[in-house]
């Protein structure tokens, strides 16, 4: 596959407001893969931790796309084991609030089955509301 | 001695049992939790984005009255601790936000007050050998596995409560209960949390992991400080049974249900039986 970089893109207002909002800076993954090799999600995602940051350093909102941004569990396993101290969590509800704030909610609380709701924690019902609403 | 206490949504709703065992073993040891006259829900997630300031007020109105009635609070939800430890913190060393902040309640909070877990409390201000000294009935026997999650370990620099891969506190705690503790590899994974909201089968897999771990491990019971974590492994074992036959169900329990059975309290208030998988049999057995 062939991908045309350019600094319009790697440097330009995607990558910006990925960076704003997770107080990151993306550059500073070197994609040693420790991230991919230690979440317990990856198995049910399309990208690997790693290849969804890969995707913003190189500008192409792709990430945006991908079923990993909603897979991640904000477990913080990532984080603490990052050699570069990146806070991938942090990039990844980035990303989540990019698509939130552009397309809206991803959770339709009515739709749950009233047997799990009324089963479900508080905090699970307040915390899926605050990820996943916009 | 006298703490100010924050029980959180959860606690006061569907996990009574945790919010109960922990307040009646709390006061068994001298340790008097005090609920805060006034509170409010904590979110019940720190938020990440670096623009959603927000999120922060909730918890900073639950310090800000924790500092009106005393100068340090105590939580026993694993969640509520992480959010109230890291707004703290926030609060106290970023001092732009903390402005913006103040300016929204109109009122003035610096991040003075002191956070603790009740796990912290027990292993720094009664210490596990004391503890293993009042109890009296010893789970001579029980092998249990310390689940300790994600929220109540990480991140360690803002947290600081044990080593986040390689966690003690937990497991300290259950021996001084003479709990039979066992090592497993998913201790500190994830067991879903909030995934279980809108991807129940990756939850129901993350979760099948870790008592799979424990289950290998010879554990008769899990054991956490997280309500979130004990839904997501209790609940989803009905899940778990169908998907993988053969699958043996394992009784996931709150650390203070123990604590309060080995005190010789009375476990009537401990929501046992509200447990999904009942764990009665077993604490009957030992």
């Amino acid at each position: 596959m062939r991908i045309r970089l350019s600094i319009r893109e790697t440097r330009g207002e995607f990558v910006k407001r990925v960076e704003e909002i997770s107080g990151q800076e993306i550059l500073a993954c070197n994609q040693c893969g420790k991230c991919s090799a230690g979440c317990p999600a990856a198995m049910a995602m399309d990208l690997l931790p790693s290849q969804v940051i890969r995707l913003v350093q190189l500008g192409l909102e792709e990430a945006l796309t991908s079923e990993t941004i909603w897979l991640c569990a904000s477990c913080l396993t990532c984080l603490s084991r990052c050699p570069k101290g990146v806070d991938l969590p942090r990039i990844m509800e980035a990303l989540r609030q990019l698509v939130l704030r552009k397309e809206g909610d991803r959770l339709e609380l009515s739709a749950l089955p009233v047997d799990f709701l009324s089963e479900a924690p508080q905090l699970a019902i307040v915390a899926g509301s605050r990820k996943y609403l916009s | 001695m006298r703490h100010l206490y924050f029980p959180g949504c959860t606690l006061s709703t569907k996990a009574k049992g945790f919010a109960a065992s922990g307040e009646a073993s709390a006061r068994a040891l001298g340790i008097d939790l005090v609920e805060l006259s006034q509170w409010n829900c904590c979110g019940a997630t720190f938020p990440l984005a670096m623009d959603n300031l927000l999120a922060l007020v909730a918890p900073t109105r639950i310090l800000l009255n924790a500092q009106k009635e005393g100068d340090h609070l105590v939580a026993l939800c694993s969640i509520c601790y992480h959010v109230l430890k890291r707004t703290n913190r926030l609060l106290r060393e970023e001092a732009d936000k903390r402005e913006k902040i103040n300016l929204f309640i109109e009122e003035e909070y610096r991040g003075e007050v002191r956070v603790f877990h009740l796990l912290g409390l027990l292993r720094d201000e009664i210490g596990f050998e004391t503890l293993s000294q009042r109890v009296q009935k010893r789970f001579q026997g029980l092998k249990v596995a310390p689940y300790y999650g994600c929220l109540l370990l990480r991140p360690f620099q803002e947290i600081g409560l044990d080593d986040p891969e390689e966690p003690r506190i937990l497991d300290d705690f259950l021996a001084s209960l003479g709990c039979e503790v066992v090592e497993f590899s998913h201790k500190t994974e994830c067991c879903g949390s909030y995934l279980t909201m809108n991807s129940s089968e990756v939850t129901r897999e993350l979760s099948h992991a870790i008592l799979r771990s424990a289950l290998a491990s010879g554990a008769q019971a899990v054991v956490t400080s997280c309500p979130l974590c004990q839904f997501n492994l209790d609940y989803r074992q009905g899940e778990m049974a169908a998907h993988y036959p053969g699958f043996a169900q394992i009784p996931v329990l709150y650390f203070t249900q123990l604590l309060g059975i080995a005190l010789g309290i009375e476990s009537d208030t401990f929501g046992l039986a509200d447990h999904h998988v009942d764990p009665r049999p077993l604490l009957r057995e030992v």
